[in-house]
């Protein structure tokens, strides 16, 4: 055992303790853990924004826009609206704050009316192209591959599951008969699929904890290796 | 004013952004990346607001000495900690070496990797109670997330070594990923498609109009 005299780590390791106290019970060690994330997740996302959304996007912008006002007349600043309209999506962005007045509060609306315009707007488009169009032609696979059988297992496989998955999706008939059992079969490969979701995840978190583990016992303790 | 601005900014940013996919040329492309930034801008000023809205619950709860209102305090130190630190350091703040790095590397992710991994304990007991094989569903997610975890790990492989090649814990893993996975994901991944194209069609018409809220 060799304990590090960083006393950074020290930190670190206790905080992670705390965390993992909870497996105990909610006790005060915890609860300092908890709310001292909170308070720093909120900090670090706060300093994140100010750099990389506000500076470097908003202020160095307008800062441009402004410039090619005062250097290059007003015509020359008119036609660089690239630059100094990133003063508008600021204007938005204030306005979402008046949320924060109950009063004028709906004026927040036209900022979340850009923020939903814009995401259905983009979502529209990318989700109808690459989750749906894309998905479709790649499921449009030769039944019969000469040669290859595993191919051939594979590709009637995905085709078959991928049209009874659907199914199984299709509300507007009930599900009973012939159509009944395409939408059983599709809730098996949709298990089969929620399965698989789950044994990543649960491996995601283990992998997250033998990290943890490893901070505590290796970095920290200098009990492993 | 209420309803009509927003759902006029809706159908136009909506409109002008479909528009911009079939038109990639200008003015509609710069529109479409000076849109994308501002809903950046945006979306930052929402943030802001959930801090603020946190900060405001926190004072509250100092000023009129609620319970747990220690803990109040070690929320707002450590925010305003992590703001002071950060804005010092300048647009280099997460740069190695810097103070801001180091309470970074110190405090917040070693909290957050924690926070996360503590899952893996609730984890393991969702998963006793979902993978008890009580019907033919149940037993075939249980036997999926048997084949792809164990298929994933170097003790799958050592306990099928014994096996002929493609018979293997990891070759079986990778048939289900590749095949049946494949098929099951694909058919959410165009349900989901087409549940949100009708939606954001909706919405961009101004017939969905939950978002503007219930005045």
């Amino acid at each position: 055992m060799h304990l590090t005299p960083d006393i950074g780590i020290w930190i670190g390791g206790l905080l992670t303790l705390g965390i993992f106290s909870f497996l105990y019970g909610d006790n005060p060690y915890y609860k300092f853990c908890e709310a001292l994330f909170i308070g720093v997740s909120a900090g670090h996302w706060f300093v994140t924004l100010f750099w990389t959304v506000f500076v470097a996007k908003m202020i160095r912008n307008v800062e441009i826009g402004l410039n090619t006002f005062i250097t290059q007349g007003f015509s020359a600043g008119m036609a660089d609206y690239m630059h100094w309209s990133y003063i508008f999506g600021g204007i938005l962005g204030f306005l979402m704050l008046l949320r924060l007045f109950p009063k004028i509060g709906w004026i927040s609306r036209w900022s979340l009316a850009f923020v939903v315009g814009t995401t259905s707007g983009y979502y529209f488009i990318t989700y109808l192209v690459s989750n749906g169009l894309r998905q479709i032609q790649r499921t449009i696979l030769p039944l019969y591959v000469h040669g290859d059988f595993y191919t051939t297992i594979g590709n009637l496989i995905i085709i078959v599951g991928t049209f009874c998955g659907l199914t199984y999706f299709f509300f507007s008939k009930e599900h009973k008969g012939t159509f009944g059992g395409l939408a059983r079969l599709g809730i098996w490969f949709l298990m089969i699929t929620f399965g698989a979701s789950f044994g990543y995840t649960v491996m995601s978190r283990m992998s997250l904890l033998i990290g943890r583990m490893d901070y505590i016992f290796g970095t920290w303790l200098g009990m492993l290796g | 004013m209420r309803r009509e601005v927003p759902l006029t900014i809706t159908a136009i940013v909506g409109f002008t952004l479909i528009i911009a996919y079939f038109v990639p040329h200008a003015p509609f492309s710069d529109v479409r990346d000076l849109f994308s930034d501002w809903f950046m801008v945006i979306a930052a000023f929402a943030i802001y607001l959930g801090i603020l809205n946190l900060l405001k619950i926190n004072v509250d709860k100092v000023y009129k000495k609620r319970p747990g209102w220690g803990f109040s305090i070690v929320t707002i130190l450590g925010f305003f900690l992590f703001v002071y630190i950060g804005i010092r350091e300048g647009r280099d703040f997460g740069e190695f070496g810097t103070r801001y790095y180091w309470l970074y590397d110190r405090i917040y992710y070693p909290l957050m990797a924690a926070m996360f991994a503590i899952l893996a304990f609730f984890i393991a007991s969702a998963s006793y109670r979902a993978f008890r094989a009580r019907n033919l569903e149940a037993t075939i997610l249980l036997l999926a997330a048997f084949f792809v975890m164990l298929g994933r790990v170097p003790i799958g492989y050592y306990l099928t070594t014994w096996l002929p090649e493609g018979w293997r814990m990891g070759n079986i893993a990778d048939w289900i990923m590749d095949f049946p996975q494949t098929a099951g994901q694909r058919a959410v991944m165009i349900g989901i498609a087409l549940g949100i194209v009708s939606t954001s069609l909706r919405v961009i018409l101004g017939i969905e109009r939950a978002f503007l809220g219930g005045e």
